[in-house]
């Protein structure tokens, strides 16, 4: 068995891969349900209905939806440049403590300043995050792999630090949880009495708006470029480490937004479990929408379900809600595994 | 000053090695992958996957050197995953070792949430227990610090030797050296490249497991959520900062583990003026400033993170 | 194939028998049978893509024929197996050498020979043997020297020590002259020679017919993947063998002599510091107008650093460059480009084209910030669409369209594109690094007149090559470089490939040691 490369482009693949991913990821995790002695059709069926079932369980898969769409379009825009920012996490909490420096009172203004203003904060905090690692990439060819991801650590630290002290809450009884957030700060909530808020048609305009770049500006062809072959676009004349940075500056500040509106949207605080992996998982959420960002929505909506509904799956079959993640990594997998067929073929013999 | 003075005490030296011990592992494990030319970003997953695996046979009454043993198979068996991904299929190294990464420190997880579902306080196994050798361990300060360990220490810094050894003395090394800087090389002279860089990527994760194993099976007797905490990656780090080879390594990581008891006993001298988390942050931004220091230099094995196809034209 | 007269100095030690190899639509070998006897030279004669490389891979077990069978001194071999071929006797010397720079000569010489599980590599005894090697063919080489230490002729003689190691008896060489200075050449024929006397049969795959006559016994033609001809080399000729090899009389460039026209491109003491040795070395050179400048070289002497400053990639740490008497301060592609400057770079893939973007995307790749294809940072597709399309047309660039994705091209049409693009601009200064490597005799001789053509329009083109017929054939005036320094420019009608040969290898050039 040996893999040749295919003279002509292979569309078709771009469907197959996304499906095989999925079928692939409820393969490996009946195999699990089977192992832990549950019916698999019971536990999907469980999965299923807990993330889509009612108009609550539907509600509450798009508000997890929402930092994913984020973190998704953050590593979407960076790998298309390959650009390899596994630091999501980071750049998700610097957007939540620049929502709660800024909206906590500190500033009294109304909503529609004030709000604009936090999210312009916040994707700066996360922007010059990244940029950080960037520059030793272009600069010292240090691998802003790790970077980034040790990044990821000293940055939980530096959160749980401000929540021992500077933007600890007076009021908390010592738990290390910020002030809430003023009415003012607040993202509106989308159906009244639900949790889906407003950050959630911010996400939807984001991924608009990286798809116009990517499609029609000559930065979405910079980052292209530069991302399939930096020594080629440098020759060509494309400024290669300041399309890198801006590069960085966009895909932070996207990653960002997820700790505006996971704060000033859904938890009104900063904690210490304000992300549980959502930059990780936007990793994932990138690779399946194969870097597209409209791709990303979906994507996201999918892993979204999968936690959601694995969830409350755990509450009432009770196989580990582990399964999701287990899903995800696999579909990952599966996923730049079936990419390789849009340029090789198998070939037996 | 007490903050010298602490220097000279031997127990810092022995939390240092003992420190040192699971990252040696692990870092040896990663340098061989590495010098085949695979970057293996796994390597946080596969040290949970081996803290579990030899673990919760210990703990169902399999003895300590089977747990450990069960530990490097179950490292072995994802580092086949990805150098399946990436030799023959050429899959992104990055990618893949996130995905790797991801795909086993859930399925770490689920396994234990499905054999222990509702346990509040995580049972715990009797682990290796210092090993004092006679003689050695009578000599003052290094004594202390190097001879009253566990077994699993002594095979940590057994382990240098052996690779050092096979990487520079034996035809294998040979290859696997040459696999990293020039795979044609390897092809040109009738060896095969797949099996060689998947063989050498599963070795190494087998020794990655075993960095994960140090950890409940000697430096804790129990296994916890994000118990690695980003050891492995730190483990990339050291990597570097060893200019890819054994004996550097070994340096670097009792250095960083040093430097990491330090910072533990200055928190306690310390910790009225600064906050706790500082002082946890250091290891995270050493590796980042050990990356940046070793940066410039020309060590690193030039195949490496370029897929080999045969017959690409 | 009719029989030759059989005047053999030996058994038949190797038979391919209808060996057929396809490439998706490409069919790189048809059913190509011939032997191979005991103490000959036979060399393997075709144009680039004519299918030699794929049937001597096919013959080494890197890729496995769809048909056909190999017979190594009487027993089929295996097909897929290196290993086997190397265990059978077979011994490759590559075109692109395999050798892991970071390692010394002997470990390079040693990998793979001893079992892999050995305990121990057994050195002393290696170091013996290829101590003894050496002596006996007269391949000088050190043993503990790391390989990147090491000049391009002193690399091609570990290859073939490689070989000899393992007691080798049929040698392939893959293009062995092509970056081997014509003094290094004959050395290489001498080796040869005595190789062939101790009893090996030798298959010498080349494009260049002087070197066909000069070393081999006989010479098979492939031509598009066919075996087409199969001559004595007493009994033929340049060109007879030339016209085997295209299939038609080679049309010769026709350089008419024009007056030549102003300064366009002047470097002055210009110096690219490296690591240790400088890159360039206080290099000076007028390029003029209506002018061909060939730089000629082996390749790693400094063309690549020159080309480099040129093109806006590198800058020199000291001495000025100037373009039409004004001088350049900023060295940045960009600038370089909007000053007239074309530039075919040396690597086509890597650096001249951006594979997975389409080709109306690379057409803009230094132009796209600029009206018509982009206003206020928004890029005007409809524009860039209706460019590409002429482009693809008026260089006759074989493609499904201006959206396909530009790695599925060929070399020919991949470097089709790369000229329609630079010439695009009517540019007045050309920098041609390589720009015929790896074509077909047709894309080489459309390149060929593209620049002439280009000259005759008043521009100055620099070439770099390492082809010295290329170079002889189009330059009007030739310097050499070796170690970053460069020699003084020479008429083409003053210089010989003899005397270009010894420059290359550093004489003559003042205090270039």
């Amino acid at each position: 068995m040996r893999l040749e490369p295919r003279t002509e482009s292979a569309r078709s693949i771009w469907v197959i891969a996304p499906l095989a991913a999925v079928v692939a990821s409820f393969v490996v995790a009946a195999l699990l349900v089977l192992l832990g002695g549950a019916s698999p059709l019971s536990v999907f069926a469980a999965v299923i209905k807990g993330a889509t079932g009612t108009q609550f369980a539907f509600l509450e898969t798009l508000t997890r939806a929402t930092p994913l769409i984020f973190t998704g379009l953050a590593a979407a825009v960076a790998f298309r440049a390959k650009l390899w920012n596994i630091g999501g996490e980071a750049q998700l909490y610097a957007g939540a403590i620049m929502t709660i420096v800024l909206g906590t009172g500190a500033l009294p203004l109304p909503a529609p300043i004030l709000i604009p203003l936090i999210m312009a904060a916040g994707m700066l905090a996360g922007a010059l995050l990244l940029l950080g690692p960037t520059f030793l990439k272009t600069r010292f060819g240090v691998d802003e792999v790790v970077t980034t991801l040790l990044l990821n650590f000293v940055m939980v630290l530096f959160v749980s630090m401000l929540l021992d002290g500077a933007l600890k809450d007076p009021m908390g009884l010592g738990w290390p949880q910020s002030k809430k957030v003023i009415e003012a700060a607040h993202l509106p909530k989308l159906v009244h009495g639900k949790r889906l808020h407003l950050g959630f048609v911010i996400a939807i305009g984001a991924a608009l708006v990286v798809w116009f770049i990517n499609a029609r500006t000559t930065f979405g062809y910079e980052m292209r470029a530069v991302g399939f072959n930096p020594r080629a676009a440098r020759f060509a004349g494309i400024p290669v480490n300041w399309a890198m940075a801006k590069t960085a500056l966009l895909s932070g500040g996207l990653a960002a937004l997820a700790g505006v509106s996971e704060v000033a949207g859904l938890k009104g605080n900063l904690t210490l479990d304000l992300s549980p992996g959502f930059g990780y998982t936007g990793i994932v959420v990138a690779m399946l929408a194969m870097l597209h960002p409209v791709g990303v929505i979906a994507a996201a909506i999918f892993v979204a379900a999968m936690f959601v509904g694995a969830d409350a799956m755990s509450r009432t079959v009770g196989v580990p809600n582990y399964i999701a993640n287990v899903m995800v990594a696999t579909a990952l997998l599966t996923m730049v595994t079936a990419m390789l067929f849009t340029r090789f073929r198998l070939k037996l013999r | 000053m007490q903050v010298i003075q602490i220097l000279f005490e031997a127990s810092l030296w022995a939390a240092a090695i003992r420190i040192a011990s699971p990252l040696i592992f692990a870092t040896l494990g990663e340098l061989i992958c590495e010098r085949a030319g695979v970057l293996n970003l796994g390597i946080e997953g596969i040290m949970t996957v081996g803290a579990f695996a030899g673990w919760v046979v210990v703990y169902h009454g399999a003895d300590l050197w089977t747990g450990i043993l069960i530990a490097a198979i179950a490292g072995a068996a994802f580092g086949l995953l990805h150098g399946f991904l990436t030799v023959p299929l050429g899959l992104s190294q990055h990618v893949t070792g996130i995905g790797i990464t991801l795909l086993a420190t859930s399925l770490t997880y689920y396994a234990y949430r499905l054999a222990f579902p509702s346990v509040t306080s995580p049972p715990k196994i009797a682990t290796f227990v210092p090993l004092e050798i006679p003689l050695l361990s009578q000599i003052p300060i290094l004594g202390d610090a190097l001879f009253k360990q566990t077994p699993l220490t002594y095979f940590a810094f057994l382990a240098v030797i052996v690779v050092a050894y096979v990487l520079y003395r034996t035809p294998i090394g040979l290859a696997v050296r040459t696999v990293g800087e020039n795979p044609a090389a390897v092809e040109a002279q009738g060896i095969d490249v797949t099996w060689l860089r998947i063989g050498a990527v599963a070795v190494g994760s087998a020794f990655m497991a075993l960095g994960g194993a140090f950890l409940t099976m000697s430096a804790f007797n129990s296994f916890y959520f994000d118990m690695v905490n980003g050891r492995g990656w730190i483990c990339i780090a050291l990597v570097v900062f060893g200019s890819w080879r054994p004996g550097k390594a070994l340096l670097g990581a009792i250095l960083f583990a040093a430097f990491d008891a330090y910072q533990l006993r200055l928190q306690q001298l310390a910790g009225a003026y600064l906050p706790y988390q500082v002082f946890l942050m250091l290891p995270y931004i050493l590796s980042i400033l050990a990356l940046i220091a070793m940066s410039r230099r020309a060590g690193y094995p030039r195949a490496l993170m370029i897929p080999y196809r045969k017959g690409e034209r | 194939m009719a029989a030759l007269p059989d005047a053999e100095p030996g058994d038949v030690v190797l038979r391919l028998s209808g060996i057929t190899k396809r490439f998706g639509p490409l069919l790189a070998n048809d059913a190509i049978s011939l032997d191979l006897h005991r103490g000959e030279v036979l060399a393997l004669l075709g144009e680039n893509g004519a299918g030699k490389t794929t049937l001597m891979n096919i013959l080494f077990g890197h890729y496995v024929a769809d048909e056909g069978s190999i017979e190594v001194f009487g027993e089929t071999l295996p097909p897929g197996s290196p290993k086997a071929a190397l265990a059978r006797g077979i011994g490759m010397v590559h075109q692109h050498f395999t050798l892991a720079d970071n390692l010394t000569v002997l470990d390079n010489v040693v990998l793979g020979t001893e079992p892999l599980w050995r305990a121990r590599s057994r050195h002393a005894e290696a170091r013996a043997k290829l101590a003894e090697l050496s002596e006996t063919f007269g391949l000088a080489v050190k043993p503990d020297a790391r390989i990147a230490d090491l000049s391009v002729g002193e690399r091609q003689r570990v290859e073939i020590l490689k070989a000899l190691y393992r007691d080798a008896r049929i040698l392939i060489l893959d293009e062995p002259t092509a970056v081997l200075t014509p003094q290094e050449t004959e050395a290489l024929f001498a080796t040869l020679q005595k190789l062939v006397e101790r009893g090996l049969a030798i298959i010498f795959i080349s494009h260049k017919l002087h070197e066909v006559m000069a070393v081999s016994r006989r010479v098979v033609v492939l031509r598009q993947g066919k075996l087409v001809a199969e001559r004595h080399t007493s009994g033929t000729d340049r060109h007879e063998l030339a016209e085997l090899m295209v299939g038609r009389p080679i049309p010769e460039p026709k350089v008419e002599p024009i007056p030549v026209g102003a300064i366009a491109l002047e470097l002055k003491g210009v110096t690219v510091a490296g690591e240790g040795r400088a890159r360039l070395q206080d290099i000076s050179l007028s390029l003029h107008g209506n002018e061909i400048v060939g730089i000629a070289g082996v390749s790693g002497n400094g063309q690549g650093a020159l080309a480099d400053v040129i093109s806006g990639i590198a800058e020199p740490s000291s001495g000025a460059v100037s373009l039409f008497g004004q001088e350049i301060h900023h060295f940045d592609p960009a600038r370089m480009v909007a000053h007239g400057v074309a530039r075919i770079p040396e690597d086509r893939h890597a650096v001249g084209l951006v594979g997975d973007l389409s080709l109306e995307e690379n057409l803009i790749s230094a132009r796209y910030r600029e009206a018509p294809f982009s206003r206020r940072s928004l890029i005007d597709w409809k524009k860039v669409r209706e460019f590409a399309t002429r482009i693809i047309a008026d260089y006759d660039v074989r493609c499904p369209g201006p959206h396909a994705a530009t790695r599925l091209l060929s070399g020919g049409n991949m470097q089709k594109l790369i000229l329609g693009r630079e010439m695009a601009r009517s540019p007045r200064i050309i920098l041609a690094n390589q720009p015929t490597r790896g074509l077909d005799i047709g894309a080489v001789g459309y390149v060929h007149q593209q620049l002439l053509k280009a000259r005759l329009a008043g521009a100055g083109i620099l070439l770099i090559s390492e082809d010295l017929d290329e170079l002889l054939a189009l330059s009007d005036r030739v310097v050499v470089m070796y170690r970053g320094r460069m020699s003084a420019p020479m008429a083409r009608r003053d210089v010989t490939i003899r005397h270009l040969g010894l420059m290359m290898a550093g004489q003559g050039l003042a205090d270039a040691a």
